[in-house]
Parts: C-alpha cells; structure tokens; sequence
C-alpha cells in the first residue's frame, strides 16, 4: 500500500499545483517557495480530501499547514488518526 | 473623542475640504492637507512608542481614515494607502536594524510611503511578479514596470513588489522599502478619472537599488495575509464610510431644512432619509465588526492567514464598496437636483464619483473570484460570536 507521503506527492503531480517536478522537491521544502500559488492550494486541498477521504477542519485552513509534504503529512495523519478513532 | 481623532477632524475641516474641490478639479495631490498632517505629526501615528510614534491601532487608523473621508477622499485614501505600508514596516520589520531605524525617521520626519505592487505583464494578479531583486554582494538592483504608483512623485518612500530572487516563480514574492535617493522614477501614464483624482496614481518605471538588508524576512505572501489585505480593506473602508457618512449629512441637512420651511409636513425625502441611515448602519457596522476581528487575531499568524479570515476581510471590502455607492446615490435622489449640481451646499457630485472607485481599486471581481475558490474549501462556521 503506498505511503501517505508518496500519496500527497501523487495529488500535488496530477493536479499539476506546481510549475515544477515534485520529484525534485524534499519532503521539507517550501512548497511556495517552489511556485505553489494561493489558487493552486485550495485546489491541493480539494485534491487531498478527494485522495484521503477527509475533510480539513477550518482550524487547518491556513497558509502553513501546506507549506510542505512534510506539514501535509503531519495534517493527514492527523486526520486520520482521528478517523480511526471516531 | 481621542486627541488623534480630534486632530485628524481639525485637518478635515480646516484643511482638507478647504481644498477638496481644487484637488479634484486639477487632479493634483492634495499638498496643503499632507503639509496640515504632517504638522500635526498624523503620518507616523503607528510607529509605536519606543520609535517615537502614538503607537495608534488600527482601530485609531480607520477612525482616522472615516474621519479624512468626509472631507476630502483623496487625502483620506492617499492617507489610508501610506498606513497600509507603515503597517508592513511596524509588523514584519521588527527584527531588523534598517527597518527600525526606517521606524523612527517614519515618526521623526514624518515621511510620506507609497506602494508599488501592480506590474505591466501579470494581468492584475498583485501576488505574481515579473520584476525580481538582483542581489550581489550585500547591495541590489529592481526595475518594476509600475502600472500604478499612487503619489509616486510625492513620496518620501515605496514599498515595492518582487520575486525574491530572478530564478523564483512569480509567487515567490518579497516586500521592500526603497527611500528617495534610493530610486529614479520614469513616468508611464497619467491619472485623469472619474473620481479620487487628487491620488494621482500615474503608472511609473521604478528604478531601485539598496542593501539586501532592507527587504522585508517574511514571504510577501505571509505580509499580505496577515497585514496588507487586513489593513487596506478596513482602512479603505472607514474612508469609503466617510464619504457616504458626508454624503448622508448633506442628506439630513436638505430634509431638515425642507421640514422647516413647511412646518407640520414630513418631507418627501424623509423616508429615503430613513432609508439612507439604515444602510450607513449596516456598512458601519461591517467595519467596526471587520475591526474588532482584526485586532483580536492581531499576533497570531495562525488567526490572520485562515482562511476564514482572508473571506471575512474580502467580504468587508466587496460589501462596503458597493454599499457606499448605494448610500450616496440615496443621499443623491434625496437632496434631488441640489445634489445633482457642483455649485451646492447639498452637491454630493464628488461623493458619487469618489465612491465609485470604492469596487473598481482592486476589482470586486476579482475579490468575489478569490473567495469563491477559497468557498471551494471552507466550512460553515455555525456560531453567531466567534
């Protein structure tokens, strides 16, 4: 089963979010740093509740929680931790 | 009353309307009101106190900015657009020795700082750039096509737009204030409008260089969210209250004065009197709530960059905007032909085509566009107080 970093990866490829490849990114880099727009992010959120079956709390709608795969993962896991234990 | 209120009336009656009409039949900056300001030390009001300034909120500001607006909106906008960019300085700049000692010659001289954030070749998007700093060994260089600097030639600063570095992508933008003797200007057209002719925001080529120093750490991105988005729509919006809150008190003048005249007889404007003040009530309203949530997630980057936050400062503006050019269009059918004329104690002329520029100064449009896609992710937020 693929990781949830390579699935975030896999979501910011096919939504085409950032002018660059993402496999040129590390986990940690600055993902607006990179190019990733405030436009492109919600489409990235989108993307990700579609992938992960999720919905981000407004509490997590912000700039920062984005900024990153690692940052996303850190949000997701999060998430579906909570998930699981609901 | 506080005493930076009363001094900002001061300027607005003595100065400002003294002269409203000639800045806007010339179309030239309001210079007498930005001396009376400046005397008045209101142009460094937000530097805080350990800089030399009043250390005044942004509550203070906006009631500054409504206070200028009833007299003269150039001057108030003109206003409003300078505290815009000392509010970048005073929140982001903090940490840094050039810009603290930009603080205190912001309070000691009382400099006058305009902006330069929108660019030839980006189609309007304020959050992408063309031009980028060229930084080598500690000094740089920018050149920005300049759709617009407003009272470029009359300021003592700009805070210009750029990407961070020539390789970064257009989103990847920095902030940074360049001082006169610090940038050339090359004039690229010229300001003739409809209303808020006095801001003369003629379209320019800046040329800049600088110690890297003086761009601001934070991503413009971050310094727009928390503090330039905030501070325009409120600031913007106090002076577009004002207008409309001048436009209503022409209004009342004109009924009353009817009411006198036929004693006994309510007059026929009275009703859309009525009217008018309901919806200078709701826009009030809407700033002062707009106000309050602003100054309760000051200092926290979490707050101010939610998304829920950036849709409550688009709605202010895209709300207020259009709701002053309903009221004065009230005012207008109220006072009737008196309002209609240029040459009357009633004329809410100016007023009109003032507000006008209220949802065309970043198009609503292009807000409403912005917080439709933000809407794409949003949740309802079900509480009535936050």
């Amino acid at each position: 089963m693929a990781s949830v970093t390579d699935m975030i990866r896999d979501v910011i490829r096919e939504g085409g979010a950032l002018p660059v490849d993402i496999a040129t990114l590390g986990d940690t880099d600055d993902l607006y740093t990179a190019g990733l727009t405030s436009h492109a992010t919600v489409n990235l959120m989108l993307g990700l509740e579609e992938k992960f079956d999720l919905e981000f709390p407004d509490r997590l709608l912000r700039r920062r929680t984005f900024e990153s795969i690692a940052a996303i993962r850190t949000a997701i896991t999060e998430l579906l931790d909570e998930k699981v234990a609901a | 009353m506080t005493d930076l209120l009363q001094r900002a009336r001061r300027v607005g009656a003595e100065v400002a309307a003294q002269h409203a009409g000639a800045v806007d039949a010339d179309a030239r900056f309001p210079r007498e009101s930005f001396a009376a300001l400046k005397a008045e030390k209101l142009l460094g009001v937000m530097v805080p106190a350990e800089f030399g300034g009043a250390g005044a909120s942004i509550s203070d500001i906006a009631a500054l900015c409504h206070a200028l607006g009833q007299h003269c909106a150039s001057t108030a906008m003109i206003y409003a657009m300078h505290q815009i960019q000392v509010a970048c300085v005073v929140r982001h700049g903090l940490q840094s020795a050039w810009h603290r000692a930009l603080l205190q010659r912001l309070a000691a001289e009382q400099l006058l700082l305009a902006s330069a954030t929108s660019e030839a070749g980006v189609g309007g998007d304020v959050r992408s750039s063309v031009c980028a700093v060229e930084a080598e060994g500690g000094r740089f260089k920018l050149s920005k096509n300049a759709t617009v600097i407003s009272y470029g030639a009359d300021a003592d600063g700009i805070l210009a737009t750029a990407r961070r570095t020539p390789e970064s992508p257009a989103s990847d933008q920095v902030i940074i204030p360049v001082l006169k003797g610090d940038y050339r200007l090359e004039q690229t057209s010229t300001w003739d409008t409809l209303g808020m002719r006095g801001t003369c925001s003629n379209g320019y080529w800046l040329h800049a260089s600088g110690d890297v120093e003086q761009v601001l750490p934070l991503p413009y991105a971050d310094i727009s969210a928390q503090t330039m988005l905030p501070t325009s729509h409120l600031t913007w919006s106090s002076l577009w209250l004002g207008i409309a809150t001048d436009a209503v008190a022409r209004a009342r003048a004109f009924v009353r004065a009817e009411a006198r005249k036929k004693a006994g007889s309510v007059p026929s404007g009275a009703l859309r009197l009525a009217e008018a003040v309901n919806l200078l009530q709701l826009m009030r309203s809407n700033v002062v709530a707009a106000a309050r949530q602003y100054e309760a997630a000051l200092g926290s980057a979490e707050r101010l960059t939610a998304l829920s936050f950036a849709v409550a400062m688009n709605n202010l503006k895209t709300g207020t905007s259009q709701m002053a050019v309903q009221v004065v269009n009230h005012a207008l059918l109220i006072c009737g032909i008196a309002g209609y004329r240029n040459d009357s104690n009633f004329s809410v002329c100016r007023h009109l085509r003032d507000a006008h520029s209220a949802a065309l100064m970043v198009n609503n449009d292009r807000i409403l566009a912005n917080t439709a896609n933000l809407l794409l992710v949003l949740k309802d937020d079900p509480g009535l107080f936050p």
